[in-house]
């Protein structure tokens, strides 16, 4: 287990590593001048070029980054905030976005594990009907449009919650925008979780289970969503992806501080700051990267037999 | 040697074999076709996103204002005036007189008729939608292919640029591209080709893993077919029905995912219009002209369901379960 651990940390530190290359490559080798040309002389582009080490060769420029990175910093921004250091606002920003996102997956997972347990448990009755619906809501709405209604009918109409976010108000003000991303969330886990129990309860074991006198809570307990868990651990990856991304949008709608409106300000503004733009994306891919890695191993010590199949591959 | 000839050869009728006429053997398609039919759901799906592409196709045509025109209307005292922000009307709706002019879906805050741009708009989130998707189609499909075919070095070294390429999130990639490139149509297709090819190849390499090792495969190589013909000419055919499936369920992806970038402001730019930027333009409006933010909404989301639907209803007519037969 501990080689399996060790190997996948290492291949992600090697993919995280490359992606870091690659998009440093693409950012610099971008055609265009990262400074406003007609705002500045020739000499005055030259002499602020050398000052940034944009003239050195590109893979001496890697090195530089790198060492940067090392070191903790994400050097400065070019456009966005008068060219203050980038990571005190990027940590603010993570921090608010965080704090969303971790409680609209927990909320998300929790709600959808207890509709598909429901939904599996009453197989065909209008309970079941329920979950088909929610899960067919959270397919076809995006999270956006969801988070648009909830402001119009309880920001502006009944003007239950803030209209926009408010750190000071944190808890009401962050009800909405978890609850509209937490929705494809529960639609996805509740169809799993659902389809999964069903599956394992029509197993031989559990009827072998059943037939020895088990019943009841012990039953869905011990045999059936201890097996029905693993695949749904699978979803739960691209659930943080499409979290990544419907955050951005919310955060747009309802004018939170996050990494997402950081990310749509440093490309759809005026200038392109691609300084933000890198430092987002490798935050965004060590994020990525990260949340996969832990969902393997997890993967690995909720079901012993993928943990011994690694073991001898 | 003796050559044998035509004439040597006697056939012998086809007398011995009987047909089972009662319980008739069908065609792989027309099975899949029977299975598809049958089901509600699929059949819902169906008919949903054929009503949306007949509207994407004719209803800007024989609409009676272009999709960027900003239509001129004559108000109660006979002067002309362009028709701002009005809401909804329908013939004969005397609210609203202004003349003759019907807005099924109102108009937009420029004065455009909101009807010719929704549908205007599916239209484009439709064409981006396939275009991306079939191209998508073409490379994935070809990369599972060769990967899963040759094994070994070859399947190693693409099956780890994969890896790679697909830790990175879509949302980096994205706005990769937005500083590369114009705002646009190009854009939007750019992001979806990068993206989405991936999930295609995978299942297109599971599928010709399991294939290649089938005896036909086996037989053409020994008959002397090359690598390229055995797998475009007689692995490809067998996998397209989990590939049309997977098709299915990225087209509303594709579709969510323009909505996505133009709401966010880089994918379609006005006068321009699809469904993303339309919402965005309606979330905009959204305290005074509510009713603008509607019809887009609703066409999304009747997209996304019927694609799901019918992608649903294919995968299951595809490998029918025991107790559905």
């Amino acid at each position: 287990m501990k080689k399996y651990i060790a190997k996948r940390i290492l291949i992600s530190v090697l993919t995280l590593f490359i992606i870091v290359f690659v998009l440093f490559v693409l950012i610099r080798i971008m055609p265009g001048d990262p400074f406003p040309v007609e705002r500045m002389s020739a000499e005055m582009i030259l002499q602020k070029r050398e000052e940034l080490g944009l003239n050195k060769p590109i893979l001496v420029q890697f090195a530089d980054y790198m060492s940067l990175l090392a070191s903790g910093s994400f050097g400065n921004g070019t456009s966005l905030y008068n060219g203050a250091p980038i990571k005190p606002i990027l940590m603010a920003c993570l921090w608010n976005s965080f704090k969303i996102g971790v409680i609209s997956i927990l909320f998300g997972t929790a709600v959808g594990l207890a509709i598909g347990i429901v939904a599996a448990l009453n197989r065909g009755k209008f309970l079941d009907g329920f979950c088909t619906l929610v899960s067919i809501l959270g397919v076809c709405i995006p999270s956006y449009v969801f988070m648009i209604f909830l402001q119009y009918f309880f920001s502006y109409k009944i003007p239950f919650f803030p209209y926009f976010f408010d750190p000071l108000n944190f808890m009401a003000s962050s009800i909405m925008p978890a609850l509209s991303l937490s929705l494809f969330a529960i639609s996805t886990i509740a169809r799993f979780t659902r389809n999964e129990m069903i599956e394992v309860m029509n197993s031989d074991y559990v009827k072998l289970a059943e037939a020895k006198g088990l019943y009841g809570f012990e039953l869905i307990r011990k045999h059936v969503l201890r097996n029905a868990l693993i695949p749904i651990v699978t979803v739960i990856a691209p659930l943080v992806v499409s979290l990544l991304t419907g955050a951005m949008v919310i955060e747009k709608i309802y004018g939170i501080n996050g990494v997402g409106k950081l990310m749509v300000d440093a490309i759809a503004g005026q200038g392109v700051d691609y300084n933000y733009v890198l430092a987002l994306s490798i935050v965004f891919s060590a994020l990525y990267i990260g949340a996969m890695l832990v969902l393997d191993i997890l993967y690995g010590i909720i079901d012993p037999r993928i943990r011994l199949a690694k073991k001898e591959g | 040697m003796y050559a044998p000839e035509k004439a040597d050869f006697e056939f012998i009728s086809d007398r011995d074999i009987t047909v089972d006429e009662n319980f008739a053997s069908q065609g792989y398609w027309k099975g899949v076709a029977v299975h598809f039919f049958r089901n509600k759901f699929a059949v819902t799906g169906l008919i949903l996103v054929t009503v949306i592409i007949l509207f994407a196709l004719f209803a800007p045509v024989v609409s009676n204002y272009a999709y960027d025109e900003i239509v001129a209307i004559t108000d109660s005292s006979g002067k002309e005036i362009t028709a701002k922000s009005l809401s909804p009307q329908f013939a004969g709706d005397g609210a609203q007189n202004f003349s003759d002019r019907t807005f099924l879906f109102g108009t937009d805050d420029m004065g455009r008729d909101l009807w010719t741009r929704t549908w205007q708009g599916a239209r484009v989130s439709l064409i981006i939608a396939f275009v991306a998707i079939f191209i998508d189609m073409l490379i994935g499909t070809s990369y599972g292919l060769i990967s899963g075919y040759f094994g070994g070095v070859v399947d190693n070294v693409l099956q780890r640029f994969i890896e790679i390429a697909g830790s990175i999130p879509t949302l980096v990639i994205i706005s990769i591209l937005a500083i590369f490139m114009e705002k646009g149509i190009g854009l939007v297709i750019a992001s979806l080709l990068i993206t989405e090819w991936i999930g295609m190849s995978k299942i297109a390499r599971a599928e010709c893993l399991k294939l290649k090792e089938r005896e036909y495969v086996l037989a053409s190589r020994t008959l002397g077919a090359g690598s390229f013909h055995i797998i475009f000419k007689q692995i490809l055919p067998n996998t397209i029905g989990p590939i049309i499936t997977q098709v299915m369920f990225s087209i509303p992806v594709a579709i969510f995912t323009e909505a996505f970038l133009s709401f966010v402001g880089v994918g379609i730019v006005l006068p321009q219009c699809s469904i993303g930027s339309l919402i965005e333009a309606g979330f905009n409006n959204i305290t005074i002209l509510p009713y603008q933010i509607l019809p887009p909404i609703c066409v999304l989301a009747i997209l996304m369901l019927g694609f799901n639907l019918i992608g649903d209803g294919f995968r299951e007519a595809l490998a029918p379960k025991l107790e559905d037969m």
